[in-house]
């Protein structure tokens, strides 16, 4: 998809940004993941299309629909005690979350006695159906091996601290379990709408990495 | 979610495999085992004395013989289970209250 030349026409605007190339040479990962795609493609094992349907499956995921679930959930206690009891039926039968990569969802819910943190040591596992894809950090070595290890000290560099007597409890994701966390409504919300709170919850907080937190700007209610 | 068991008149019995052999409470140990391939153990597992939180509905196939392309008649359950992390990490410097959870396949699950 390299654009050398520059010449066509453009009708609609004149060229407020600098011209998207790729100048970067494809990695040896590149070159074998088109290769293999290629290869499966002319099998006829699946179509270029079913790739690129894919790709629309998971670009509709995003953490603004696990913002959803959890903003329900504070209001909602029936159906908190649901999503607790089963995370994947409740998001199915209350937002038609499908779960197209047969994953079980445990929803963690963070009290005054227990916050929890999610992880994946083997690889990447993440409530993709729930929140997307996940976060590089989160695919890298240094998170993956630490969240286990040594929670407090990831937390804290997240800028979270939790006081001792408070268990941080890590969730490590190994097959075809996959975890949600509930994080603590944040005091000073009481008259919020759903939607209001679902724009405090964020992706880090549903990781457990943060707590939600009111901005300045959003405590307009108090 | 949780498979409830036959009325005693029925008289169903269950095949090999298709109920949970671990039950929550339980205390279990990880298996020491260390295969070459497609495995979905961690390491700092091994050998690691935990207890059963709850067991995993539904019955889901192995997914280390899944990589392999073998899976028929391998579904089993697994357990998530709750392990201390002083158990997991001797010098762990956090609170003594902090813990881990994982989910763990049948197979690798030892009766303590």
């Amino acid at each position: 998809m390299t654009h050398t030349e520059h010449d066509h026409d453009h009708n609609e605007h004149d060229h407020p940004h600098a011209e998207i190339n790729q100048t970067e040479k494809p990695t040896y990962y590149d070159m074998l993941e088109t290769a293999i795609r290629e290869l499966l493609i002319e099998r006829k094992l699946f179509e270029a299309d079913e790739i690129r349907r894919q790709i629309e499956v998971l670009d509709s995921r995003t953490p603004a629909l696990g913002a959803k679930v959890v903003a329900r959930a504070w209001i909602d206690p029936n159906f908190r005690k649901r999503l607790l009891a089963n995370g994947r039926t409740a998001c199915e039968e209350d937002f038609g979350i499908t779960f197209y990569d047969d994953t079980e969802l445990i929803v963690l819910e963070n009290t005054d006695k227990v916050h929890n943190l999610i992880v994946c040591t083997l690889c990447s596992c993440y409530p993709r159906p729930v929140l997307g894809l996940p976060p590089d950090w989160y695919k890298l070595k240094p998170y993956r091996a630490r969240a286990v290890s040594e929670p407090r000290k990831v937390l804290a560099e997240f800028g979270t601290t939790i006081p001792d007597d408070v268990e941080v409890r890590v969730s490590d994701s190994t097959a075809m379990v996959r975890y949600l966390v509930l994080p603590k409504r944040p005091k000073g919300t009481e008259t919020f709408t759903e939607e209001e709170l679902a724009d405090l919850v964020t992706r880090d907080a549903m990781i457990g990495v943060v707590e939600p937190k009111l901005e300045n700007g959003s405590a307009a209610h108090v | 979610m949780t498979a409830r068991p036959a009325p005693k008149s029925l008289q169903i019995v269950s095949a090999f495999g298709e109920a949970p052999i671990f039950k929550a409470g339980d205390e279990v140990r990880i298996a020491d085992r260390m295969p070459v391939g497609h495995y979905r153990v961690p390491r700092y597992l091994r050998k690691k004395i935990g207890r059963v939180e709850a067991v995993v509905e539904p019955a889901f196939v192995d997914n280390e013989e899944e990589g392999y392309g073998r899976n028929a008649g391998s579904r089993r359950h697994y357990y998530r289970i709750a392990f201390p992390m002083i158990e997991l990490w001797p010098d762990y410097t956090g609170s003594p209250k902090d813990g881990l959870r994982i989910e763990v396949f049948e197979s690798w699950i030892e009766r303590v």
